[in-house]
């Protein structure tokens, strides 16, 4: 069965906070809950799917579903790809309500690893006893940007791709993020800027990795007829897809991600090319991951993702490609260190015309947006949502 | 500079032999009977077709770097995928080396570093790799 058509996302909300110490991560949860379903115009009464990932409090869904009031429930998914669990919950939102299992599905994230003090990108990991790979790599010092690291400097080898093409990424970002007044990072950087700030993970700088920040958000799916029923402009599901990359056993290929088959298996069905899409929230924990992610998705050939991010290509208004209008994970906001919640709002709100007017992209009907969970070198969850205006 | 403890590798029965051969100086790899084929890390089924017909084996500990990153952190460390001589890429750290002299495609050696348990007790070693 074709999703295509079958579910649209009626509400969207982005918690304002990046620093929450004063807040629990239910009272987050409840927090975005609640702004997204005011702006779909429904209440919780509504509400009879929920979705959040294995990081919110409690046993897969039961504790916030509980905590949050939602007594209606008839289907809920706690699936987790880390990152990209979010896309992939709007998907499986859309086929639970193709197949009639619930009609108006809440999505929420939230997380405060800013307030934790969380040595997000390079801080060491305990091991996991029932894990079978974290005894043969723990030890050796895994880290997420030691990970993403690794691909960039394969990316490098193979492609010629350089630290220069890397920065144009963060530059775009930066770009953006001066007209979001909720980003971390509102100042404009220069290429020069990112190559000469400190390294983390050879060839990553600190200006090549995203922000650590507390918030979150929340996404509401439902069927066609009540989306038309609503007053906000529709946003509807053309094409999806997921996918997993690991190590082959041990034949691992850094320069390539799962969004290869993700988004191969969205474009399908959305029955639409890479030249079609006018927006792309494209994942950004770091800017390899941007990179890697741009060239399996199509929008160019493997190799060429420098060329492609070089002068500004993705900085809306001036580039072909515009994406991550809000300043993505690089510059805006990374909640609980999992970029693909904001990705989707982002992306919604340049189809419903709600983007900053600095950067939205005029008539744009057609949008992608695509998340990379875990880690990029080691073992990483892929989804890819194509949404349209109708 | 002082380096930076290597955390004991958590040990099961399933991968005790692997360890053990480590205390050893030896290196084993899991294989495939029914394919042939090398993988890495070592596991009770085969990640080719699934079988549990595998076996470890010795591996003559010498590769090739595929790709590497150097940890900018409080006690700098390198990491990398070796390319064993065998086939799998395996995660591991470069050592014994000025890091700045790590290339991708560099000939290296296996070498064994201890490691501490959380209560500072010694684990097995674990393997790195250093130039060959």
């Amino acid at each position: 069965m074709s999703l295509r058509g079958r579910a649209c996302i009626v509400g969207a909300y982005e918690h304002p906070t990046r620093k929450a110490p004063d807040k629990s991560v239910a009272q987050l949860h409840a927090e975005v809950a609640f702004g997204a379903l005011e702006d779909a115009g429904l209440t919780k009464a509504d509400v009879d799917g929920y979705f959040c990932a294995g990081d919110a409090p409690g046993m897969g869904p039961l504790a916030m579903a509980d905590y949050l009031g939602l007594d209606r429930l008839s289907h809920v998914d706690s699936t987790d790809i880390g990152g990209s669990s979010y896309l992939a919950h709007v998907a499986h939102a859309a086929a639970a309500i193709a197949l009639g299992r619930c009609n108006i599905a809440l999505i929420t994230l939230a997380g405060r690893p800013r307030s934790e003090g969380q040595a997000t990108g390079t801080g060491a990991r305990a091991q996991n006893a029932t894990v079978p790979d974290d005894p043969f790599e723990i030890p050796m010092g895994r880290t997420v940007a030691g990970s993403y690291a690794l691909c960039a400097m394969r990316h490098m080898h193979e492609f010629g791709t350089t630290s220069e093409d890397l920065a144009w990424i963060k530059v775009a970002a930066s770009q953006h993020a001066q007209h979001n007044p909720h980003a971390m990072l509102k100042k404009p950087v220069t290429v020069e800027e990112v190559v000469n700030s400190p390294m983390v993970a050879d060839p990553l700088h600190r200006l090549d990795c995203c922000v650590i920040s507390d918030g979150g958000g929340a996404l509401i799916v439902a069927r066609p007829e009540i989306a038309r029923s609503l007053k906000r402009p529709v946003v509807s599901i053309r094409g999806t897809g997921e996918a997993v990359k690991g190590q082959f056993g041990g034949y691992p290929d850094l320069t390539f991600s799962g969004a290869r088959f993700s988004g191969a298996r969205a474009f399908e069905e959305a029955g639409v090319t890479p030249s079609d899409i006018r927006y792309a929230s494209i994942y950004d924990s770091f800017t390899i991951t941007v990179l890697i992610q741009l060239e399996d998705l199509g929008f160019c050939a493997k190799g060429d993702g420098g060329k492609f991010v070089r002068d500004g290509n993705l900085i809306s208004g001036v580039g072909k490609l515009p994406f991550n209008t809000d300043g993505g994970g690089l510059c805006n906001n990374h909640p609980a260190n999992r970029g693909g919640m904001t990705k989707v709002i982002e992306a919604v709100r340049q189809l419903r015309g709600e983007a900053h007017p600095a950067v939205q992209v005029a008539d744009c009907g057609l949008a992608l947006a695509h998340g990379t969970g875990g880690l990029l070198g080691h073992r990483h969850g892929s989804a890819t949502l194509i949404m349209e205006r109708e | 500079m002082s380096e930076r403890i290597i955390a004991a590798p958590v040990v099961d029965p399933s991968t005790k032999p692997v360890w053990d051969a480590a205390a050893e100086g030896r290196l084993l790899i899991g294989r495939c009977r029914d394919t042939g084929r090398h993988f890495y890390y070592p596991r009770g089924a085969s990640p080719f077709t699934l079988s549990s017909n595998v076996e470890l084996v010795q591996a003559s500990g010498r590769g090739t770097i595929y790709s590497y990153t150097v940890m900018r952190v409080a006690q700098p460390y390198a990491c990398a995928y070796v390319e064993l001589e065998e086939g799998p890429r395996i995660f591991t750290n470069i050592v014994d080396c000025d890091f700045d002299e790590i290339r991708i495609g560099m000939r290296v050696r296996v070498v064994f570093k201890p490691s501490q348990t959380a209560e500072g007790e010694p684990g097995a070693p674990v393997p790195m790799f250093a130039p060959a």
